[in-house]
């Protein structure tokens, strides 16, 4: 039963985010076989996203109008109630937090957040796996019994859509809330300009308690930069003040999902692992040949961080600069 | 002030984890059950608020769960809360997050609560998404992932922190409305002796879904939306490949695996 699925894009700076498109390529799998495969923009701002998502071949209906989580919850229910759409996919980013579990209430939709596979069969059931327990086993979930489902994908869990030669049309659409916003944003303080965002990154390399340190960080920060990614770190270094809470990794911080986790004197705690287990490759850098993380590493180096990782700096610009 | 805080019990966060033979659902002898611990910093910033407004100001912790989960509400109890709702039904079992959130909300709204906090995310099923619900249902804006939190003088806002993608906000919203508190917003108090002991007095309400003027068919597995299949293990991984060498010859190595075999620089 091939199904009419949206994709709610997100912006920021009038930028597509990487997770919208990471969701357009799980709803291209989704509408394989006859479905019907849109994507949505909501908030001012939006032309160029929307452009973007055009470009990868998919109608976009942008919305104007709504701003704040109240208002892009409202507008998106009416855009879906308005279009008829049965399936609707976000990326599971703070902006899905705020609004996925509102938009499921307004369409008495059903809901799974957090999503990591989702299958539909020929027949139309949808069957999403969701990992619970914070990572320590995953729940397989038969999403049914309402006419509309809300999903939101776990980034980096799909590959990107890339564009497939074809231009979608875009419908605007203006929208008024109808009552005035409650929660406002009265200050919006940047992450430092050039920061990869930990749940985005591609590339995390995080530090523990073996650091020493703030100063030491630098480290991390230098293997991070050359790759281009972003720095975590365990909670024995957060709590030793070397690193910001936002910066944990774990079961009381972040969960990560990159390509390569980059972990440079962390033991592996099983609280540190349900954060970052799921990335697709592993190296462990760490003294201990014994140390809980090289369980679940793909390469290990047993060696003293101090001396391995400014080399390993050296190799990756080496590398990398060449290019 | 009238304060409304959602408390779920779950596994303590040391619980060893294991499918069951079903593998519908985790193996719970012996399991340890607590407050989740975002729903802590909830309880505990409701207690701070009522001590700053004072009068006749009341917290309420809401549970939906099991007989068990009065353990739980005892303990928010014996932290300082006055009174206890529990929804206990056995209609309630085997809901999703829609569900849990439709009950919530009934029970809510027979309050008129000027301010509501819930946790983040519950531990054991890590939806992040019954306040979100629990908010529409009941017409309240709700600001997640608060923390730092500050009532205005009048009592009629609030002001709070929250980290979001890209940095942080400063948000101010109206009340009543329904905030979900992160790790930072407070340190939650431990129960004191006289705690536990007044704990014993206060009373714990027990609704069932027709209190609540629920339909059976609206609640529980029968109502819900989202049904689990079965428990996965989680994917195995290879065993670690351990690369040989001084520092140096360790880190080229690792670039060249990096790029020839994972292929991922
Ligand atoms: C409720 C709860 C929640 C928690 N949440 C989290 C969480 O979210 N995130 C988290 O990370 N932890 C969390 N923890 C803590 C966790 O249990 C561990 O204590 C923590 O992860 C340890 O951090 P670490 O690996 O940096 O330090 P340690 O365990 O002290 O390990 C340091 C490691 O560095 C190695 N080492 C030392 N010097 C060097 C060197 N020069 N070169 C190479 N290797 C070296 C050592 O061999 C050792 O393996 C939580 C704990 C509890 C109880
Ligand atoms: N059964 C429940 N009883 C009371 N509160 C709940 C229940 N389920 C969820 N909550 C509240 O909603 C928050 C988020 O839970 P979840 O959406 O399940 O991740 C929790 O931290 C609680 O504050």
């Amino acid at each position: 039963m091939p199904k009419k699925i949206v994709v709610v894009g997100e912006q920021r700076d009038g930028v597509l985010r990487k997770t919208s498109l990471e969701v357009l390529g799980a709803g291209r799998k989704l509408a394989a076989g006859g479905g019907v495969l849109e994507a949505a923009l909501v908030g001012e701002g939006a032309d160029a996203a929307a452009g973007e998502l055009a470009a990868h071949g998919v109608a976009v209906q942008q919305v104007n109008g709504a701003a704040g989580a109240e208002a892009v919850s409202a507008a998106l229910a009416w855009l879906v109630s308005e279009q008829g759409y049965e399936i609707v996919l976000l990326a599971d980013t703070s902006m899905a937090k705020d609004v996925a579990p509102a938009l499921a209430t307004r369409l008495n939709a059903a809901l799974m957040t957090d999503v990591v596979q989702m299958d539909l069969g020929a027949d139309g059931s949808l069957r999403v796996v969701h990992p619970i327990f914070t990572g320590k086993v995953n729940a397989e979930f038969a999403v049914q019994g309402r006419s509309i489902q809300v999903l939101t994908l776990r980034p980096h869990t799909v590959a990107p859509a890339a564009p497939d030669g074809t231009t979608g049309a875009i419908t605007k659409h203006s929208w008024t809330a109808s009552v005035p916003p409650r929660a406002v944003v009265q200050e919006f303080v940047q992450s430092a300009a050039g920061r990869v965002e930990l749940a985005e990154a591609d590339i995390v390399v995080s530090g523990g308690r073996s650091l020493k340190s703030e100063e030491n960080f630098a480290l991390i920060e230098g293997l991070a930069t050359a790759l281009g990614g972003a720095v975590g770190a365990s909670r024995a270094a957060v709590d030793a003040g070397y690193q910001p809470h936002s910066r944990q990794v774990g079961q009381t911080g972040k969960v990560v999902n990159p390509s390569l986790y980059i972990a440079c004197g962390i033991s592996g705690a099983i609280q540190h692992l349900v954060g970052m287990r799921t990335s697709k490759v592993i190296v462990a850098v760490n003294k201990d040949p014994s140390a809980p993380i090289f369980q679940n590493a793909d390469y290990g180096i047993v060696g003293d961080l101090f001396e391995v990782v400014p080399m390993l700096t050296e190799e990756i610009k080496k590398l990398l600069g060449k290019e | 002030m009238k304060i409304g805080v959602l408390v779920k019990q779950v596994p303590d966060t040391e619980t060893k984890i294991r499918i069951a033979a079903d593998a519908t659902d985790i193996v719970r002898d012996g399991i340890k059950y607590v407050v989740n611990p975002y729903d802590e910093f909830a309880v505990e910033q409701a207690l701070k608020v009522k001590e700053q407004v004072g009068g006749d100001s009341s917290v309420t912790v809401v549970a939906l769960g099991p007989p068990r989960v009065a353990e739980a509400l005892r303990t928010a109890l014996a932290m300082g809360a006055d009174r206890a709702l529990h929804l206990k039904d056995e209609a309630f079992e085997g809901g999703d997050t829609m569900t849990t959130a439709r009950a919530l909300a009934a029970a809510l709204r027979l309050e008129a609560f000027d301010l509501v906090f819930a946790g983040k995310m519950a531990i054991d099923d890590n939806a992040s998404a019954v306040p979100g619900a629990v908010a529409v249902l009941l017409d309240l804006p709700n600001v997640n992932l608060i923390h730092a939190f500050t009532l205005a003088a009048d009592q009629r806002s609030a002001n709070v922190r929250r980290r979001v993608d890209g940095g942080e906000e400063v948000v101010s919203c109206t009340l009543p409305a329904l905030f979900t508190c992160e790790k930072g917003l407070n340190e939650p108090r431990y129960a004191s002796l006289t705690g536990i002991m007044k704990a014993k007095k206060k009373p714990i309400e027990e609704k069932t879904a027709a209190d609540l003027g629920l339909a059976a068919d609206t609640v529980g597995k029968a109502g819900a939306g989202a049904q689990l299949v079965r428990l996965l293990p989680l994917p195995e991984r290879g065993a670690c490949k351990f690369i040989d060498g001084d520092a140096q010859q360790q880190a080229r190595t690792l670039v060249q695996l990096l790029r020839n075999e994972a292929k991922i620089i």
